[in-house]
């Protein structure tokens, strides 16, 4: 990596030294990536000579937090421009390829396989609404924003509906919106340190955190930028080697994206045997079983509970007047102090254990046929066309709601103030999808070819012959994988795997065959995903806090020293905070994800689209706007989202606050259109905005304007 | 900081080009979509409104912006709009 810099000379004209600077970039990032590959071949050889997983592991994540620090170090800096937008001269392909590592985080990286394994095309609407959204960026939001080339979000707000007001509103949705995406990435970079180095939880979260913070910290933007190219290189590469030698061993191709479609015929062929296989429901038939027992139970818990303690006492007696060997009624005793202490903890244990088996007991272990698109069936009963209408409308909300949310996450919108130019920012976003594309491209590839192995290879295969990755992930994790014979025949049967969606691309170079060395390699890519998201939202919401709050709010003569440094400040409480509240374990990671996308689109999309495009457009409409968007977001998750009504203590059946069967994850479907009702017809009652702001929407429509006084 | 006829023009044919991919976009999306059930023919394997879902829609889309893109850069230039370098 010598002669690595990210200073340009200057005397020479802009575009000269543009030029130059790319040209730079690419001889540094093109040694970069044989760099990589060498560090992998090496790695592989010393594998061979007898290297142990462990210190695999632990070399993979030391050498690539060291490397990002490393970038940080060289790119530290405490010039404003610098510091908040990298200086504003990112080509376009560099800051596509960081605002791809930026946007794909641990979700798209390690999840969205597995979603797509468990839920079938029900899974697609995260592939189209996270790549969609890209649309509504480059149509609407991206060229504009750079035009108008502040440093921030709230800045464009505050600037467009006159004040701070609107600002303030914009500072606390950004803040929202992305402290709830951070935590969910430094969980995401807890648990891959710990699977890389073995480490406790939450130690693999602080670890991760100083991976994130020498670069956000020492370098702001411009670190995080140039350390967010070299993380979208390692995490492509690591997404890309595994599933192209599956599709080699399954097929002979070696590209999955093309020929998977055959692969998904033979598994819709397959689902049908099992669908009527014997064995198949022999198993769900035990689970359905256990299900009713429990059921049964829970009619009447004391009286079941009793029972429960007298059979477990008697059988202890029982024994001890056999005289049976101590261990039997070491078991049996430990059997009752087993049971549930009193008829609550029995009710709950109950319930969820009925929950569990009731899960377990459905047909393909509970997946939907993978390429059927819906659930129900709109020529069936009733019941089943609801059911069809149902799971159509929720696919096409969701869709929704994650391309509005898309469009409107202030971490990636933040990016497009980083390009030399408009067109610049047009051409970026083109090159952001692509490297995105990259990706979500080959995802539902992978998730046909795994399940193609699981159910040709694993179903119908004795227990002791199944292939060795199945028992060393179910020893590393139960959550993850976990198989037991339920019905004690001996062969595997599908409904005999529990199986979480976050091991498929984990496991992938295992089930294909690939040395280990190709699996610290994904979980090191997965790390690169979460860390460089989890640096653009620090980022982000540092710079609410530091840029919006302190130097345009409270202190508008700061200088230039103090508003970076406070920043950094910031940055470390908001990073440890966020540290502390992941090492917490708060339940459901996912919703807060999806959460983040509706909260954005329902609060930023309609202000910041019309802001642009009607210049009518006021303060108040803005502003009350962004605010009843948010809200009614939030109630609807508030009372209909298991989590969010514990904690706010609804107790009103979930079915009283369902509207049109949407579910929670796309609560954002009413929030959007509502904040564009409300800014318009609020505008229309209120002045209209002052000549001013009619001419900054003429600043922001046009390249060559430029503004009164720069 | 004069907006001449010049620029409203401009301003139209933006306007025009983002409303026609605009369209497209939620053709793609939302139209297939909801017909996704009925779509259901062999394409190259698969069921034709699941590769929608998986390539086709993610291939419209980059081509969408890359072609707004082009389109916008070539406007820029024909407008005398674009930005000096």
């Amino acid at each position: 990596m010598a002669g690595l810099s990210f200073d340009v000379d200057t005397g020479v004209s802009d575009k000269e030294a543009n030029a130059a600077f790319k040209k730079q970039l690419n001889k540094v990032y093109g040694w970069y990536t044989g760099g990589f590959f060498i560090f992998i071949v090496v790695l592989a050889i010393l594998e061979q000579m007898g290297m142990s997983r462990g210190a695999i592991g632990l070399v993979f994540l030391l050498a690539t937090v060291a490397l990002y620090a490393g970038i940080g170090v060289m790119s530290r800096t405490n010039d404003a421009a610098e510091y908040y937008v990298a200086g504003r001269r990112v080509p376009a392909v560099y800051n596509g390829m960081a605002t791809g590592a930026d946007w794909m985080s641990a979700a798209s990286f390690i999840g969205m396989a597995g979603t797509l394994y468990l839920t079938g095309y029900g899974g697609l609407a995260f592939i189209m609404g996270w790549t969609g959204g890209y649309c509504l960026v480059a149509l609407f939001l991206a060229p504009y924003l750079r035009k108008f080339g502040q440093f921030t979000i709230p800045d464009f707000l505050g600037a467009r509906y006159e004040g701070n007001l609107a600002r303030f509103v914009g500072i606390l949705i950004a803040i929202l919106v992305s402290f709830v995406y951070v935590v969910a990435q430094i969980y995401g970079v807890g648990l891959i340190t710990t699977r890389l180095s073995g480490l406790a939880f939450e130690v693999g979260v602080f670890v991760g955190l100083g991976g994130i913070l020498v670069c956000s910290f020492l370098g702001g933007m411009r670190a995080v930028t140039w350390t967010q190219v070299a993380q979208y290189i390692i995490l492509i590469i690591a997404y890309m080697i595994p599933v192209v030698w599956l599709s080699v061993k399954q097929t002979g191709v070696p590209v999955p994206q093309a020929v998977y479609g055959f692969q998904l015929q033979k598994v819709t062929e397959q689902e049908k045997k099992l669908l009527d296989d014997p064995k198949e429901k022999e198993v769900i038939a035990i689970f359905k079983a256990q299900s009713d027992a429990l059921a049964e139970k829970l009619k009447d818990v004391p009286a079941a509970l009793k029972a429960d303690k007298e059979a477990a006492a008697k059988k202890i007696e029982d024994l001890k007047a056999a005289n049976a060997p101590v261990a039997e009624v070491q078991a049996a005793e430990k059997a009752l102090a087993a049971l549930p202490k009193d008829d609550a903890a029995a009710k709950d244990t109950w319930t969820k254990a009925k929950a569990a088996a009731d899960a377990r007991a459905r047909p393909l272990a509970g997946m939907p046929r993978h390429a059927q698109q819906y659930a129900g069936d709109p020529n069936g009963d009733a019941k089943a066309q609801k059911t069809y209408d149902e799971s159509r409308r929720n696919f096409l909300a969701l869709v929704f709601c994650l391309m509005v949310g898309t469009a409107a996450l202030p971490h990636i919108l933040m990016r497009y103030y980083t390009t030399p130019s408009v067109k610049e920012a047009r051409q970026s976003v083109t090159w952001s999808l692509f490297f995105i594309f990259l990706l979500y491209f080959t995802a539902p590839a992978l998730a046909v070819l795994v399940k193609y192995e699981v159910f040709n290879v694993l179903v119908g295969t004795p227990f002791d012959k199944l292939p060795a990755w199945v028992s060393a992930w179910s020893k590393v994790d139960p959550s993850l994988l976990a198989v037991s014979d339920i019905n004690k025949d001996g062969i595997f049967q599908l409904g005999e795997m529990r199986i979480g969606g976050d091991i498929i691309v984990l496991a992938t170079p295992e089930i294909a065959g690939l040395p280990y060395v190709i699996s610290g390699m994904v979980a090191a890519g997965g790390l690169a995903a979460a860390l460089s998201t989890a640096d653009g939202l620090l980022l982000t919401i540092a710079n609410a806090l530091s840029h919006d709050l302190y130097y345009k709010m409270i202190d508008p003569n700061a200088p230039t020293a103090r508003r970076v440094m406070i920043s950094k400040i910031l940055l470390l409480v908001v990073a440890v905070l966020a540290a502390y509240v992941a090492s917490l374990k708060v339940a459901d990671i996912l919703f807060l994800v999806s959460a983040a996308f509706s909260l954005a689109a329902a609060g930023f999309f309609p202000a910041l689209v019309l802001g642009i495009f009607w210049k009518r457009a006021t303060k108040w409409g803005a502003v009350l706007g962004m605010l009843s968007g948010v809200i009614v977001t939030f109630y609807y998750m508030a009372t209909t989202q298991p989590w969010m009504r514990g904690l706010f203590n609804v107790t009103s059946p979930v079915a009283d606050n369902i509207w049109w069967g949407i579910q929670p994850i796309s609560a954002g479907i009413f929030g959007v259109p509502l904040g564009f009702a409300v800014i318009i017809i609020v505008s229309l009652l209120t002045p209209a905005p002052k000549r001013e702001i009619q001419e900054l929407v003429e600043l922001v429509r046009y390249p060559n304007i430029v503004p009164a006084k720069a | 900081m004069q907006v001449s006829e010049n620029h409203q023009r401009y301003w139209q044919k933006n306007l025009r080009i983002t409303a026609i991919l605009l369209a497209i976009w939620f053709f793609v999306t939302y139209v297939i979509g909801f017909f996704a059930r009925d779509l259901n023919f062999t394409f190259f394997g698969w069921p034709f409104s699941f590769w929608v879902a998986s390539q086709g829609s993610l291939v419209v889309y980059v081509v969408i912006i890359w072609y707004y893109a082009r389109y916008m850069n070539k406007l820029d230039q024909e407008h005398g709009v674009a930005e000096e370098e």
